[in-house]
Order: structure tokens, then sequence, then C-alpha cells
């Protein structure tokens, strides 16, 4: 399987060699190839593009979610901007995404270095902390509940740590740390592989080089490793804040937004865009959280492009 | 691990591509093995927690020690975890949602991509997949006000709809695979089969789709489990909570757990086995798949 292309994203828009069709001659395509892409066409228009309008068209009026409504410009939007709760839930989810992708990267990175030295039972331990990617976020999240909210608190008793001895999880200042935690936990994992791909392709040669012009590790760490896999760390950071933006399952699970509201995160606000009737109000909101979720990616994808050319 | 930096290999033993880290033992780093051994207890630690405490009576669950061993060993909790839950349902509708899932994701992006590949030079294709790379940007939160009220006026509200959802989300990525690797496949091939009379539809399904076998491997895993974890989507989208999926099941039933941690437990340890046990059988398409995915 290592053998297999790892074309960038350039390699994608670049044309590829003549194809069959184009050597028949421009004017014969098999109708069947619109056939196998139709479906695709067919259920991303129905399932994203059709509810993205809907809801785009729905944040300008004042719908509860069924019976009439009228337009009422971008009132909502103002409203979204004043609202104490969502500016809340905006700041939660950016702050915690800023963190967990920094624990995650630096974990990760630790990991992979590990991993690709020259450790004993290297395929084992890898199995190990791969685990985690395949739990379901809200079913582990429970287990963690249970840790925080009985076993660390013993701890903290039996130390005398006075933050740990009630639990985590009641503590509105705190429990967002939790989250970081749990959400780490399930996340490094992917991080670590992409990590252990990045540091195979540094050639051994160039540490024996460097070695032999008398580097030390710590040199050859941050003037050789560091530097060559940067594109790396920019594709974890890009994936990485695309699912923490996105976070739900784990917090429902550890906190399910409280206690308050002090861990609700953008996507538990717009939900519950069907409990309090201000649907239209909530989609609104999700307008604004998709525009600041592109405005992060592009920024990522714009310091990509300085990088080598590695895009995620 | 401020010893880390000191596990690099500084003077690699020279030899083959791919065989970088020679694996002599008199050359083996042990304190950084010691120490790598030392982190697996992140991981191993909750899992042992969620079997032992599984195991327990629920006499021994609620004294609040979740390090101890079961004493006595009992199989209760399962048993009323099986019944209270009624896990044959639910992890029948969590097999049902994956399937769909699993086959719809590797068919529908294996079809668009070869489309695609070999319609490159037209407008329509290209555009087309330009058009589904879009859904990257477009996360579920987004959507899912209107895809609530969509699915429940067209009658999938259901596990089906869910499973069509998992399939729609995926589709730029494993388009992405898809038209890569399809790249990477020699024209000669397919055109002395079509010069042997065969059509497009016998050309994918006797040659490409074969020798796409190890990306749908990839792609087939990573469905899998991501639907079978999944909480948000179906807890969105379907509206019987009989037809609800394993994890949203957790979630119904917490209350109803209240303090029989071991019927919890349990439960969850059902939960996550078999996406567990999914991956230690296919590890390698797991680990190769996820860094081609990444590097794309």
């Amino acid at each position: 399987m290592s053998s297999m292309t790892r074309p960038s994203i350039r390699a994608e828009v670049t044309p590829p060699p003549a194809t069959a069709a184009a050597r028949a001659g421009r004017s014969r395509v098999d109708p069947l190839y619109y056939v196998f892409l139709l479906p695709s066409l067919v259920i991303f228009t129905l399932a994203v593009t059709l509810p993205a309008v809907l809801g785009f068209i729905y944040s300008f009026t004042n719908s509860v979610g069924f019976g009439d409504f009228d337009f009422i410009g971008v009132r909502n939007f103002i409203a979204v901007f004043r609202d104490e709760g969502v500016l809340g839930a905006y700041g939660f989810t950016l702050t915690f995404s800023l963190v967990t992708v920094i624990v995650v990267n630096a974990a990760a990175f630790l990991l992979a270095l590990g991993l690709t030295s020259r450790v004993r039972f290297r395929a084992a331990l890898r199995t190990v902390f791969v685990i985690p990617m395949v739990i379901s976020g809200i079913v582990i999240a429970f287990v963690f509940q249970y840790l925080f909210s009985n076993s660390l608190p013993l701890f903290g008793q039996s130390t005398g740590i006075e933050p740990l001895a009630t639990s985590l999880l009641a503590n509105p200042n705190l429990a967002w740390l939790a989250i970081v935690f749990v959400t780490a936990w399930q996340s490094i994992p992917s991080a670590m592989l992409i990590y252990i791909a990045g540091l195979l392709t540094v050639p051994p040669e160039v540490y024996e080089a460097s070695s032999i012009d008398g580097a030390s590790p710590w040199q050859n760490l941050r003037h050789i490793t560091l530097p060559l896999i940067a594109g790396y760390a920019v594709i974890n950071t890009v994936l990485g804040f695309k699912n923490y933006l996105n976070a739900y399952d784990i917090i429902i699970g550890l906190t399910d937004g409280g206690p308050g509201v002090a861990t609700r995160s953008v996507a538990m606000s717009i939900f519950r865009g069907f409990e309090g009737g201000d649907y239209a109000y909530q989609m609104a909101n999700a307008v604004i959280f998709f525009l600041i979720s592109i405005v992060i990616a592009l920024i990522q994808l714009r310091f990509t492009r300085g990088k080598g050319g590695i895009a995620a | 691990m401020s010893s880390a930096p000191s596990t690099i290999p500084v003077k690699p033993v020279a030899a083959g591509k791919g065989q970088r880290i020679p694996a002599g033992p008199e050359r083996t780093q042990w304190p950084a093995t010691i120490i790598l051994i030392v982190c697996t207890l992140s991981v191993l630690v909750p899992l042992y927690v969620t079997i032992s405490m599984a195991f327990k009576t629920t006499g021994q669950a609620v004294d609040g020690n979740a390090f101890s061993l079961p004493s006595p060993l009992t199989f209760d909790s399962f048993a009323q975890a099986w019944t209270l839950t009624n896990f044959p349902r639910g992890f029948g509708i969590s097999v049902f949602v994956s399937v769909i899932a699993v086959a719809g994701e590797i068919i529908v992006s294996a079809l668009a991509a070869y489309a695609i590949v070999r319609n490159w030079d037209r407008r329509l294709f290209r555009w087309s997949f330009f058009y589904l790379l879009a859904a990257m940007f477009i996360p579920f939160p987004v959507v899912a006000l209107p895809q609530i009220q969509l699915t429940g006026l067209v009658g999938l509200d259901n596990p089906l709809g869910v499973a069509i959802l998992h399939i729609v989300f995926a589709l730029a990525f494993n388009t992405m695979l898809f038209t890569a690797f399809l790249r990477s496949i020699p024209l000669e091939l397919e055109e002395s089969m079509r010069m042997d009379g065969a059509g497009t539809w016998q050309v994918f399904w006797k040659l490409i789709f074969p020798l796409l076998g190890p990306m749908s491997a990839t792609v087939g895993i990573f469905a899998f489990i991501a639907s079978w974890n999944d909480f948000m989507m179906p807890s969105l989208i379907i509206s019987d909570p009989e037809l609800q999926t394993i994890p949203v099941l957790q979630k119904i039933f917490q209350t109803q757990f209240s303090n029989s941690y071991n019927v919890a437990f349990a439960s969850y340890l059902m939960a996550m086995a078999p996406a567990i046990i999914v991956y230690l059988f296919t590890q390698r398409w797991v680990m190769s798949g996820l860094t081609q995915g990444a590097v794309k």
C-alpha cells in the first residue's frame, strides 16, 4: 500500500494524460459515464446543496420550522451577534479547538518520533496507540465521565490536590479541559499516523550526512526533522480544526454543555433551533458558522501553499 | 517526554529502502521503548476500567473504586444491558446503517471517480468533481436543520436516511481517493479489453473495480468506523427512538443505567467491541489508508 501514489492537490487539478474519450474524439462519450456520475450528483444535490440553499433562505425569515413566515432581512444576524449565549458558544468552541489542535499535534508528534525510532515492540505499540481512533466518541466520553466524576475526585481528596477534589466536570472554569483531554485522546492516533508517514519520507541519508558534520540529535530535530515535516503539521492542523469546530459527541457524553452553558459548542447551539422555536435564528447562526469555518480553512490552506504544496 | 529528541535515528545503518530502521537488538532504544510503554497506559487504563467494571456486581460497581478487579466475576451485567437496551435490535440497526454506508460509499464514489477520470477533458465531469469536493467545506451542523426537515418530509427520518447521509458526507473525500488511484492505472489495460469488445460497464466491473480493491478496503473500513461510532447524525435524523443506533442508545439509557454502573459499562463495552475487533483484523488498511488520504 505504501507504494501507492500520494499526489498533492495540484496533481488533482492537472489534466491526466489523454483519456480514452479524448482519443476517440470529442464527440463520443459513452452515455454510461453519465449514469456512473449521476448517483453522486443527485444525492449530493438533494442532501447538501438543497438544504444549504433552504437554510440560507430561512436565515432571512422568522420561520419557526413550520407554518407561515415572513422575510425579516438581516435581523436574525444582528440578533446572533448580540446573543451572549451564542457568542459564548463561539468563544468556547474556538478556544477549545485551538488548545486541542496544539495538544494533539504536540503529543502526536512526540509519539510519532518515538514510534519511528529504534524501539522494541514497534508494531504492537502502534496497534495500541491507534485504538482510540476506532472507539465511538460518545461511548468513551461516558467512560471518562465516570472517571472524572468518581475516580479523579477520590484521587484529589486522598492527595490533597484541591481543584481535583470535586468533579472536574462540575467546575465551570475547568470542565472544558476535560473535553480537550478526551477529544485529544481520540484524535491523537490519526495525527500520529500522519506524522509517522511524514517522518518516514525523510531520507535516512540526510541524518547520516548531518551527523557526519557533527550535528547533535537536538540540532537534527530542529533543523532537519521539523522543517521537513512542517507540511504534515499543516495537514493535521487543518483536519483537526475541521473536526473540533464541529465538536458535539464527546461534549454530549461528558458535560452535555454544562455546567450551565459553560461548554456549549456552536453545533449544540445550532441544534437548539428545534427546541426553542428559533429555527430561522439558528439558521443565521449556521450561516455565520459556515463562513467562519471557511475563513479558518482558507487561512490554513493559504499557509499551506508556502509549505511545499502538500495540501489537505 | 523531554528525552524524545534523543530517539531520532542519528546514524541509521545503511539499509534497503523501506527497511530504514534496523531491528538489531543491540541498537534498541530502551529509554524510548519504556516511555512509550508507559504512554500506552493512557489508552489501556480506560479500556481496562470499562472491561473490569462490566464484569462487576452492582454492589461492587458502586463502591467508587474504578480500578479494582471484579470479585466476584459476573456476566449478569451483560445480560441486563442486553435486555434493557434491547441490544439485538440496536445492533441490527447499527449493522444495517454500516452495511449500506460501506457498500454505498465504495460503489457510488468509485463509479463517479471512474467517470470523472476517464472524461477529465470534458467540462461537465471536471466541474462535477469540484462540485463534489465542495462538500469538504460544508460541515453537517451547518445544513443539519433543513436536512432534518427534508428527511422527515420524504420519509427518510430513519436508519436508511442516516446511511445515505454518511455516503454523502464522505463523498468528497472518497471520490478524491478513488480519482487519485485511478489515474495511476495505465489506460492500456482497459484499451485491450475494449478491443476485445467489452463495453464500459464490463470494463468497470471486470477490470477497474477489482483493481480498486485496496482503495475500496480502506474506504470501506473508514466508512464502517465512522458510521458505527457516529452519534450526531442518527440522534438528530432518526425520529423513532426504537430505531436508534447503538451509540445513541447509550445516551437514551443514561438515566435508566443510573447507579448500575456495571450495566452501563457492559453496554459501553458491547458498543465499542465490534469496531475494535474489526480494527484489529484490518489494521494495515486503517494505517495506510489514513496516511494516503491525508496526504492527498
